[in-house]
């Protein structure tokens, strides 16, 4: 079993804060494949549509019978793993920093034999294994041996934390408290072991149900925040922003209207008041000082998580301006991801469907449940993956975007 | 060609004649002496334009105003090096604001209706300000009578034509809270204002100017429920007359006496502005809590 993570000491200010390295990140373009499957938590591997096999490192044609014809699939990733070595010297100053550094030879089912970093649970070869694709701090596909089967404390483990962002013994800015899913989320980071959970409230005459049960909470500071007043985010990025491990940016303006069934601008603007230049308030004051820290211990800066939306993949007429603002906000969500990837500090971007909220009122089930979302947040933070599709609508959406997005606007406006 | 005719050793007949009582030559020139010596005050009735400073809001389905928001453009940097500026938006009713008639419903048709059309000698009237803090005090929801402002009248006199009347609740003393100062709860918000026979008394008996207070709105927080909605809205506009919010420092005012200046941006067709209402108060030293 892993020792299970304890909390840090405080730090010592009088010590320089260690800056942030990252692994190598020079990939191919073929090996991007891996990126995008491990970006939602698949580990995907070429597979020959002509002959079957299966093939790692990923390339152009099939090692078995050069035909080029080949699709990324999903893998289970057992396999067994056939020998280990610890590393103690690198000239790469992420690992030089982090040695002793287990790695291992893996036979997956499947057939490709890999090298994998390796979990510390993991038994000496001959063992059974199974293989993630995680991103590393470079932002970068990296496979990662774990064992077949869970072990006590299996997340706590040194070198798998430095693909993760568990919020365990950090200190997290929730940005709007005042919504259902801002409080599922606070309870929900809260019971993941976060020390801290600041909660942003904007318009303080506007109470709202369980906001003062959540104030009572002892992890929870309130702190006013409306990410659509500059000098407000300025402040409260002055005041905490160097100690915000984890940012979840949940503050969201939605409302149903299409183009021609609401006159004037107002109510798309306010959306993009909120939804874009919130963010963009948000990446600049907070951003900063959240990249100084990514290596800062072992409750470093961590993650970025936006509440975005699967409309921001295609519009979605009905709520059309509340589409546009979302892939407003989904593209300078990309530009924040480049910005934050030197530091370690993972962009987490969430594509739910419909929210089960008033907003929502006339859709038809299913509808996401606040707290579900609040989980899918802390598992995805738990095991590092960068894009979530949470639910069953955004996973139909996410499917049919990706085998024909044309076909899905003709689908989504009829 | 002019020659100083008049040069010659009579200088002393061009200086300003003075009567026996030391009075200016006109009343604007006793304006400028009172505000000069200190015999006339000048008292400032508008809240600081700030981010935080309390909004209006309605129901979230209604289009809503702009809060007041500030942009940096530049701070004698990259951006601008010698120079300091800033961009800010806001809704025309934020902060302490006008409402002209065309702002309701039942002024929408009338001349002269909007803030660029108003004459202008409209926007300098004489003030009474019937203090309700007290009262305010006690009830939040409490609403001005017409029977309260005639036993005001048997105390000060009859409120003339063309005046501002200014309700005095010391609402603007809870504007560092905005929660206090927005006094919402379930059922709405709940601050003082005036009730509907108060408003068509002042309008229709007293033919005032226009009718001032220190909460958001002119008409009270529950007056979505009297008869009709809105009344203050309804009958000060209808008639085409004006309504000052979010104003302060009333309790520097005395019930009469002073004279309010309050100019809104001339804005094409606009509904109401922000603005910088002031009082001239007569006499040297400041004159608080009166009733």
């Amino acid at each position: 079993m892993s020792a299970p993570l304890q909390r840090p000491k405080r730090k010592n200010p009088i010590l320089r804060t260690r800056l942030p390295t990252a692994p190598p990140a020079a990939r191919s373009r073929m090996a991007h494949g891996l990126t995008a499957g491990a970006a939602r938590g698949e580990l995907e591997l070429q597979v020959c549509r002509d002959c079957g096999a299966t093939q790692y490192p990923p390339r152009e044609a099939c090692h078995a019978c050069l035909s080029d014809r080949l699709a990324w699939r999903a893998q289970d990733g057992r396999g067994e793993l056939v020998s280990e070595t610890t590393l103690h010297l690198s000239y790469e100053l992420f690992f030089r920093e982090r040695v002793p550094w287990r790695l291992g030879m893996v036979r997956l089912d499947a057939g490709p034999i890999v090298i994998a970093h390796l979990h510390g649970d993991c038994a000496p070869p001959p063992a059974r294994v199974k293989v993630r694709a995680c991103l590393d701090k470079s932002g970068e596909a990296a496979l990662f041996a774990v064992p077949e089967k869970e072990t006590p404390n299996m997340a706590d483990d040194r070198q798998l934390r430095e693909m993760t962002c568990d919020p365990k013994f950090r200190k997290v800015l929730v940005t709007d408290g005042k919504t259902a899913l801002g409080q599922a989320l606070v309870r929900a980071l809260v019971a993941a072991g976060a020390d801290l959970v600041w909660v942003g409230h904007a318009e303080p005459w506007k109470k709202f149900a369980g906001f003062d049960e959540l104030a009572a909470l002892p992890q929870v500071t309130l702190v006013p925040l409306d990410v659509t007043d500059s000098r407000n985010v300025r402040e409260v990025a002055a005041e905490i922003g160097g100690r915000v491990d984890i940012l979840v940016n949940n503050a969201e303006h939605h409302r149903a209207h299409g183009i021609g069934d609401r006159q004037g601008v107002e109510t798309a603007r306010a959306e993009m008041d909120v939804n874009y230049f919130g963010l963009l308030r948000l990446a600049q004051e907070f951003g900063p000082a959240m990249r100084a820290r990514g290596a800062d211990g072992q409750s470093s800066a961590v993650a970025w998580v936006n509440l975005l939306s699967i409309y921001a993949l295609t519009n979605f007429p009905p709520h059309g301006t509340f589409s546009a603002s979302k892939a407003a906000a989904h593209s300078l969500a990309q530009c924040l991801r480049a910005e934050m990837r030197g530091s370690g500090i993972r962009v987490v971007n969430l594509y739910p469907g419909p929210i089960d909220d008033e907003w929502n009122q006339l859709l038809l089930p299913p509808k996401l449940a606040p707290a579900a979302l609040a989980q899918a947040v802390v598992k995805a933070l738990q095991s590092g993956v960068e894009d979530v599709y949470p639910g069953d609508v955004a996973q139909e959406w996410l499917a049919r975007w990706r085998d024909n997005p044309k076909a899905l606007e003709r689908e989504v406006s009829s | 060609m002019s020659t100083p005719r008049r040069a010659k050793g009579r200088a002393g007949a061009r200086a300003p004649r003075r009567n026996p009582a030391n009075r200016p030559a006109s009343p604007l020139a006793g304006l400028a002496q009172g505000l000069a010596a200190g015999t006339i005050r000048v008292v400032d009735l508008t809240a600081t334009l700030s981010p935080e400073f309390p909004h209006i809001s309605l129901p979230p389905e209604f289009g809503q105003a702009w809060p007041f928001r500030i942009e940096e453009v530049s701070h004698y940097d990259e951006r601008g090096p010698a120079w300091y500026w800033n961009n800010f938006s806001c809704g025309e009713h934020t902060g302490t604001h006008f409402d002209a008639p065309v702002h309701w419903v039942s002024g929408k048709d009338l001349p002269h209706n909007a803030v660029d059309t108003i004459p202008p000698e409209r926007f300098i009237g004489p003030a009474c300000v019937v203090d309700c803090s007290p009262e305010a005090a006690r009830d939040p929801d409490f609403l001005l009578t017409k029977r309260f402002l005639l036993e005001w009248e048997k105390r000060h006199g009859r409120i003339p034509a063309r005046a501002w009347v200014l309700m005095r609740t010391d609402w603007s003393k809870r504007s560092d809270d905005p929660a206090a100062y927005q006094n919402y709860d379930e059922t709405g918000q709940h601050t003082p204002g005036p009730d509907t026979d108060a408003v068509r008394f002042l309008v229709e008996e007293r033919d005032i100017l226009g009718f001032g207070t220190e909460s958001i709105g002119t008409d009270a927080g529950q007056a979505v429920h009297l008869r009709p909605p809105y009344p203050c809205h309804y009958f000060m506009h209808g008639a085409g007359r004006y309504g000052l919010q979010c104003l302060t420092r009333l309790d520097r005012l005395p019930p009469t006496g002073a004279v309010v200046i309050a100019a809104p941006l001339k804005i094409r067709n606009g509904s109401g502005s922000p603005l910088r209402v002031l009082a001239l108060v007569p006499g040297a030293k400041p004159r608080e809590n009166l009733r």
